[in-house]
Formats: C-alpha cells, structure tokens, sequence
C-alpha cells in the first residue's frame, strides 16, 4: 500500500498534465473503468448526434403501428401513439444530457462559491450557511421535489432547480472541509504576508485542491440528476409532453404493460446503462485518485 | 454522552424548524398569491377570498409562519381544500401502509447487505468477492422506480407470481405481504448494494486490528471471530447510515406506491400534487421530513450507545 | 568442535518443549523475495525461561508468528519444521492448530491498549477462550474471576464486566497475560510484552511472570530488545540478528561471556551498563542489511570489525561451550 502512495504522490505534486494523462490511463485499464467510460461515451455521443442518427422524427404519430415490438424498420418498437421508441430514446438522451449537464455545473459553481465563503469567511456565516444546508439536506429529495412542483409547476426548469438546490450541500461541504483545512496553513499565511488578495488564495491555492474529490462527487451526482428527472418525468411531473424523456417512455409504457412489456423494456435500458456507466466510471475514478480508498 | 445527545437532539429540532420555514416560505416564492395556487385555477374569486381568510393571508407574514408552526406543534396540518378534512387524519390514515413498505424494505435490504458484506471481507480477492462488488456497485446506480417497473414486468405481468396491484385484503397479514414482496424488493435493492460495500470495508479494516489477532492467538472458532469479534465492532457505522437509508428508501417508496397503485403517503402526495392541494402536499412533506430528521437521529445516538467507548464518556 | 545443528546439548534437545529446527520463512512482497528467516533453530526446554533478543526487524515477530502458525498470507515456509511436545507444527491442520492455540500455546502481545476487542466485556473474551472446555458458564466465569485475581486486578468480581477501556495499560496487559495463562497452556509467548509500559510497570509484569511461571509449571518464550530485562528474567537466551540467530546459551553465557561481535557490540550499547559519564552513546556502525538482496558470507561482517578473509563465507554455528553456540568464524580455531 505504501508503495502505492508512494509512486501517486510526486506525479500529483510535481506534473499536473502527466498525473492527469496517467490517471486516465489507468481508468481505461481497469475493466470497470474502461465499460464505464464506453458506456458514458455512447450517452453523449447519441445524445449530440440525435438529430442526426435519429432514423424517424421523435414525435411523429402513426396510430395505425401503434405499440409494435422491436422489428427492423423500428428497432425499439413503437409506442402507444406509434411513435418510433428508438428515436424518441436517443431524443430523451438529449433532455438527460442536458439535465446533467446544466443541474451539475450550476450546482457546482454555486456549491463551490458557498463553500469558499463558509470555508473563509467568519465563523457566524460558517455556520448560518451550515445550518441553510443541513436544512436543505433534512428533505428526502423527491418529497421537496414534489413540493415544489406543486407550487411552480411541472417543467423541465422547476426540475433542474430542484435538482440544483439539492445538490449544493454535498459540493459545498467537500469546499467548506477543504478551505477550513488549508486556511491556516503556513504557506496560506505566508501568501498573505506577501499580499495576496483573497480571490488569489481561493482560486490559485484552494481550488486545485478540491478539484479531484468535486470530480468524484461530479460523476456520482450525474446518475443521481439523470434519475430524478426520469423519475420526476415518469410521474408526469416533469418534462412535458410529447416531447421525449426516458422518464416518459417509461410512464407511456407503464400505462400499456399489459399490451406490450417492449416500451418498458426500451424505456428502461437507457437509464440502467447510463447510469451505471458514470457510477463504474466514478468509482474507477475514486479508486485512483485516492490511493488510501482503494478496495484490493 | 448526555452533552452529545442534548446537542443532537437541539440541533435536529433547529433544523426541523429551518425546513418547515422553508416549505412556508415556497408559497411566497411565485408570482399570485398562495390561494390561488392552492385552489388552481379553477377557483372562483369568492372561494380565493375564503381561502384566503382562512389562511390568515391578510396577517403580516411572521405571524402566518408563528401561527402555521404553532399549528404544526398542535397537530394541525391545515385542512384538505377539496374534501375538507384535516390534513393530519388523512396523513394519517395513509402513513401505516408507508411505514409498513418502509420497515420491510428497509429490514431485508440491511440482513442481506450484511451478510454480503460479511462474505466478501471474509472471502477478499476471491471471484464471488469481486461478482458481489460489481453487482452492489450496480445496484446502487440502478434506479428504484426502474426496478419497481421491471419487477412488475417480470414477476407480475409476465409470471404472474405476485400481485401487481394493492395491498392486499385487509385483516389477511399473508396477502398483504404477498403485496409487499415486489414493492420492498424494489425500494431496498440499492440499499444492499451500499450496506453490502460498507460492511466490507468496515470488516477489512476491523479485522487487520490487532484485537482480532488476540482473537486468532486465543485459537477462537473463525465463525466466532467474525461474528462476534469482528463484526460487532464494525456494524457500528452501518447503525448511524440506517437514518440516511430511511430517508432514501422513503423516497424509493413514492414510486412504488405509484407504481404498484398501492395506498400510502406516496400515492397520497402524487395525487395531491397533480390536484394542486397544497395543504396536503405541505402536510405530507412535513411528516416525511420530520420522520426522516427522527431517523437519523435516533440512528446517531443508537450508534453512539452502542458503542461503550463513546458511552462510557459522561 | 562445532555443532551444525541445535542450540543447545543433546540433552537439552531431547527434553524441549519446543523445538525449531532449520526454519528459513520468505515474504513475497511486491519489491522482491524478502528472506525473513534463514535456517533459524531455537529451543525452549520445559519449565524454563527463554529469551530472543534483537533489534526491530531482526525477524523475531516473524519467528513467533511462524510458531503459532499465525503468518501473514503472503509468507511461504521455504523449510524447516517446529516441534512442539513432540508434533510438527507445520504438518498439522488448521483445526489441529487451532485446538493448541490458546490451549497449550498462549501468546501475549505488545500493545495492550489495542489487544483486546473494544466492545465486549473482558468477561465474555474471558470466557470465550475457554470454549473447550465442557464447564458451565458459572464455572468458567469463576476460573476467569480467580485468574484475575492472580495476577493483580483488585475486586475481579465486579471488574470483570467491565470493558477494556475502562483500564489502564498496565491492568489491560495483567489481564492479557490472564486470558493466555486462563487454560493453563504448557508454553506462554510473550512478544515484547513490556515495552509499551512504564518502568514501575514494566518490574511488576516481569516479576508477574516470574512468579507464575513457577506456579504453572510451563515455559515461557520472551521476546524483547531489552537486555536488561532478559537477563532479569531468562534462564537462557538466543540472539538474533537479520533473520539469523547468531548465539544461543545460558544468560550466564551471553551475558558475561559473549562470543558472537554482534552480541558483544549489542551488550556494549546497552545504556544501562554505561560505567563512566560519556558524551556519546555507543552505536553500532552501518544498517541493517536488505533481506531481499543478500550479501553472501557471514550477515554481519559489513558491520563486523573483527572481520576477517573467512567471513566471506556463510560461518555454521560453533560450540564455545556446552550448551552455548554462536555463528561466527572466530570460534573456528583454525
């Protein structure tokens, strides 16, 4: 184990672009890794080339093919409306992308700039803003979910927003723990001494330090994100109608289970492999990054 | 350990107060006000005017949140716009069957995780080792409502092994579990997966300790070992996750209960959500948190008791 | 002149307790084959005491683990076989070692803050270890109650409900030394069993020892890097040095008489035997050697300075006296 920490330490502390180059090396070596990185590459990739690869438009009706199982013409099948279920899940990868995309950079940058404040600032606000996130935090998210929907409105906003509320706490407290850490340490102080402004300590000092752990928790938020909008979706509380989600050919497919199980099936698998391909990539990611959490 | 749990249970309170202001205050977040959107848009302007009466809506606003947090401490949730009723009753009357999907869930998900767990740290490197580390990893990414659908595909549409609908006759304790078998099956999934992956880690690293090495000098049964010896000391971080798991798998249940049309707080709050009851949605929200903030914090202090280490420190 | 084997008379041989002949452990470790121990023979006698001295790393943890059959999974017994009242250890099955372990052999260990499970009782871990016996519960409670008393933990009664934390080191170690001793195992290992305690505590464990060890009639294997203590205690003593044993004898042997440059430098260091006022404290020159990369010859002549053209050759153990071997060429007399 010690050799381990051993060869990782002076790659991280001396060359950034190397250690990175050699991290991603071995994500790709480890077979979880390297399933989950195709995986999460297939996503994206059909999710930007949907208006492209997409064989039918996603909303096109054709009552008369209605729920048909998968054949060559319709690889997927079609659903109620006879709608083509491939093209309408390679769309509903788009809403997913998007949705991960969106709710975890907002979540981030908001959650890093409210760690960096609790992590620096006074000790009054280091707390006030503990207290905010901790009650954030007693919501089991689909229930504030719900609750907010009730007041806003069903949209694909209001689920981004709640997605993003609830995401802050986690990001910002690996910010907080880590700027509490590194505040006072002699080489903070020396910068200081030296004048440096507070926006200088925080991006240059503090940041880069955080980067691994938020890249983790990044990657093990988005299958999160991308599950509750399917799910929120799937209630019919989230992207509306006719417009494709994962969540809606789940919620098409649930009502006519007893016509065909093929909608279900097809609505299904999109989730189950993207998401499990971020949560195989995520967890390569936290083995190699910190050695000390490594399960042999 | 009286300090401590003074404190916890402080804390637990500040926050259930800070949630029920912030579920208050979503109200005032939208444009209109609160009686129309909890009427809908179908209300008529009298029936906005009543409502707003009885919401206090004409008193200043920190005299709404007093007198709705007073209602909350009296057991008053406000009142059903529809039907009429309180809010508490018909919570009330719905909690059982979550509680109920809940307990189950949450019962055979930590049993089984724990087992798994035990058997990978004690079989490490070993090919059911890394199968059992795939499948909780996988487990834990999949979806709940994904295996609730897929379960009721399988095992109910197509095998017609269980029920797929309901709860079950009431006062029949077998059909009503039957009923039970694929919703607490879908909710608690994920949570083996994670019971399963803490417990191993936790008895890998109890077992390089070096009591357990007196242990093996005193020429102990290996069982024993690792059960009494190894895994009372590390099931200890599993007990203070258990809160965390409530919470999770309270969520997991709204989509079983939709998904398997079972009765229940889930169901209830769905379909208040969809008629725009605010009241009942607030109302339900509320005691999902509260159960939630009890759980964890029960869950907390069970581990600190168990614990005689932390115990012994008065 | 020389013996090649044993370490101790013929005599002394036939009527051991334990008997490790020829024992040569390996590690494989990711930098390389690392060879632990290296022919190793030690003998314990009934009713006696032995000690096994050396510095940290010397192989002494190694050598006991090998005993109980307690190594680590990536240890491999290239050769050698360990004796105990007449059975080779290493032909038994983990059941048949099992049924010895904390039955005839008992061990000790050196951290007694970390020795004994957290979160049950000492009674329980009291009793536990007695699981082979068909008593009653009641009975084995009572054994374990008057085992404490024996070696000094006031109002055992009560006291043994109680949890480990709520002692202080010196008693957590009194009462490992209890549970090992509670089945009346024929030989005790003892693993630096002091050197996580005070002074004051440190004279009252050794004189606990002693005084039980007359009382149960078995042996004692103490391992230690204290000189002092071993000669306090020991009725004989093996030195070790870089997986090897380098002298065995009496303590008298050792003591005043010691044969091995090793043993020599070793009593020279001791800072208790320091007679004049001096600025620096006597060390020994050089480090210890890699155990993957051998050296070939004797495995101390990088430090030795008394050194000479033989030393490039691996010295067998000589006999300076009955009883009394060292592995040096020195003794070869020509």
């Amino acid at each position: 184990m010690s050799a381990q920490t051993s060869e990782l330490a002076p790659a991280l502390a001396g060359e950034p672009r190397t250690a990175l180059a050699d991290a991603l090396r071995r994500v790709v070596r480890d077979p979880l890794g390297a399933l989950g990185s195709a995986l999460v590459l297939v996503f994206v990739l059909s999710a930007v080339l949907a208006p492209w690869i997409a064989p039918y438009e996603p909303n096109a009706i054709d009552v008369p093919g209605r729920l048909q199982g998968p054949s060559l013409a319709h690889w997927l099948g079609t659903d109620n409306l006879g709608r083509d279920v491939f093209s309408r899940v390679l769309f509903g990868g788009r809403i997913a992308l998007t949705v991960a995309l969106t709710a975890v950079g907002l979540s981030l940058a908001a959650g890093i700039l409210l760690g960096l404040i609790a992590g620096y600032g006074p000790r009054w606000l280091d707390n006030l803003l503990l207290l905010l996130l901790d009650s954030v935090r007693a919501f089991p998210v689909v229930m504030f979910a719900l609750a907010v929907i009730t007041v806003v409105g069903p949209s694909l906003q209001t689920v981004i927003l709640v997605v993003v509320v609830t995401s802050i706490p986690a990001y910002a407290r690996i910010v907080r723990t880590q700027t509490l850490s590194l505040r006072h340490t002699e080489f903070i102080l020396a910068e200081r001494a030296l004048g440096a402004g507070v926006p200088r300590i925080l991006l240059v000092h503090i940041l880069p330090n955080v980067i691994g752990p938020l890249l983790i928790l990044a990657s093990m938020e988005i299958p999160v994100v991308i599950t509750i909008e399917a799910g929120l979706s799937f209630l019919g509380l989230g992207v509306r109608p006719p417009t494709p989600s994962w969540g809606n050919i789940l919620s098409d497919g649930y009502a006519f289970i007893r016509n065909t199980p093929w909608l279900v099936i097809a609505g299904g698998i999109p989730v189950v492999l993207t998401t499990l391909g971020f949560t195989f990539l995520g967890e390569t990611l936290r083995d190699v990054f910190d050695p000390r959490l490594r399960r042999d | 350990m009286l300090v401590y749990t003074a404190k916890r249970i402080g804390l637990a309170l500040v926050i259930l107060l800070l949630a029920m202001t912030l579920l208050f205050s979503m109200i005032y977040l939208v444009p209109g006000d609160p009686a129309s959107i909890a009427l809908g848009p179908r209300a008529t302007p009298e029936m906005k005017a009543a409502l707003a009466a009885r919401m206090g809506l004409d008193q200043p606003i920190p005299m709404q949140l007093t007198n709705f947090i007073g209602g909350v401490l009296r057991g008053d949730l406000g009142v059903d716009v529809w039907s009429n009723r309180p809010v508490a009753r018909i919570i009330l009357e719905a909690l059982p069957h979550t509680l109920a999907l809940t307990a189950l869930g949450l019962g055979w998900s930590v049993s089984l995780g724990i087992v798994l767990g035990c058997f990978s740290a004690t079989h490490r490197g070993n090919w059911l080792d890394r199968v059992i580390g795939v499948v909780s990893v996988s487990a834990i990414a999949v979806p709940s409502f994904v295996v609730a659908l897929y379960s009721l595909l399988v095992f109910a549409v197509a095998l017609k092994w269980l029920p797929a609908i309901g709860a079950g006759q009431a006062g029949d304790l077998g059909d009503q579990l039957r009923h039970l078998i694929l919703p607490a099956f879908a909710i608690g999934l994920g949570w083996v997966g994670y019971i399963a992956r803490l417990v191993r880690a936790s008895m890998l690293e109890v077992m390089g300790e070096n009591h357990i090495r007196t242990a093996r000098a005193f020429g102990l049964p290996e069982r024993r070992i690792v059960y009494r010896y190894a895994l009372t000391v590390a099931i200890l971080p599993t007990v203070a996750l258990l809160g965390v798991g409530i919470g999770n798998l309270l969520s997991g249940a709204v989509f079983a209960e939709i998904v398997f049309a079972r009765p229940g707080v889930g169901k209830l709050i769905y379909d208040s959500v969809l008629n725009r009851n605010y009241p009942v949605v607030m109302g339900a929200v509320l005691v999902t948190t509260m159960l939630y903030v009890l759980a964890t914090l029960i869950a907390d202090l069970l581990a600190a008791l168990l614990d005689p280490r932390v115990r012994a420190n008065f | 002149m020389y013996s090649t084997r044993g370490c101790g008379g013929t005599e002394a041989a036939l009527d051991a307790l334990l008997e490790v002949r020829g024992l040569s452990v390996d590690f494989h470790t990711p930098r390389g084959r690392v060879h632990a121990l290296r022919n190793v023979d030690l003998s314990v006698p009934r009713g006696e005491i032995v000690g096994l001295v050396g510095e940290s790393g010397c192989g002494k943890t190694t050598l006991i683990s090998a005993v109980m059959q307690l190594l680590a999974d990536n240890a491999e017994i290239r050769a050698g076989e360990i004796t105990f009242d007449g059975r080779d250890l290493l032909q038994l099955g983990e059941g048949e070692l099992r049924s010895l372990r904390g039955d005839r052999i008992a061990m000790v260990f050196q951290d007694p803050m970390s020795a004994l499970n957290p979160v049950l009782p000492i009674a329980t871990q009291a009793i536990d270890i007695q699981y082979r016996e068909r008593l009653g519960k009641a009975e084995k409670r009572r054994r374990a109650i008057d085992m404490l008393r024996r070696v000094g933990i006031p109002d055992p009664e009560r006291r043994i409900d109680r949890y480990p934390h709520e002692f202080s080191g010196g008693m957590r170690q009194r009462i490992c030394i209890a549970l090992a001793l509670s089945a009346g195992p024929d030989l005790l290992i003892a693993d630096e069993p002091t050197t996580a305690l005070d002074v004051t505590l440190e004279a009252q464990i050794i004189a606990l020892l002693r005084a039980l060890k007359d009382e149960m009639r078995g042996s004692i294997l103490f391992v230690s890097h204290h000189l002092g203590l071993v000669a306090e205690l020991c009725d004989r003593v093996s030195v070790m040095y870089a997986g090897e044993v380098v002298e065995s004898g009496t303590v008298r042997d050792i003591f005043h008489r010691p044969q091995h440059p090793y043993t020599q430098a070793l009593l020279l260091c001791d800072p208790a035997r320091i007679e004049e006022a001096t600025r620096e404290l006597p060390t020994i020159e050089g480090e210890v050697p890699s155990l993957i990369d051998l050296a070939r010859g004797c495995v101390f002549r990088p430090r030795c300075s008394k050194a000479f053209a033989r030393c490039t050759v691996s010295p067998p153990l000589y006999q300076a006296a009955p009883g009394h071997v060292a592995r040096c060429h020195l003794l070869s007399h020509g």
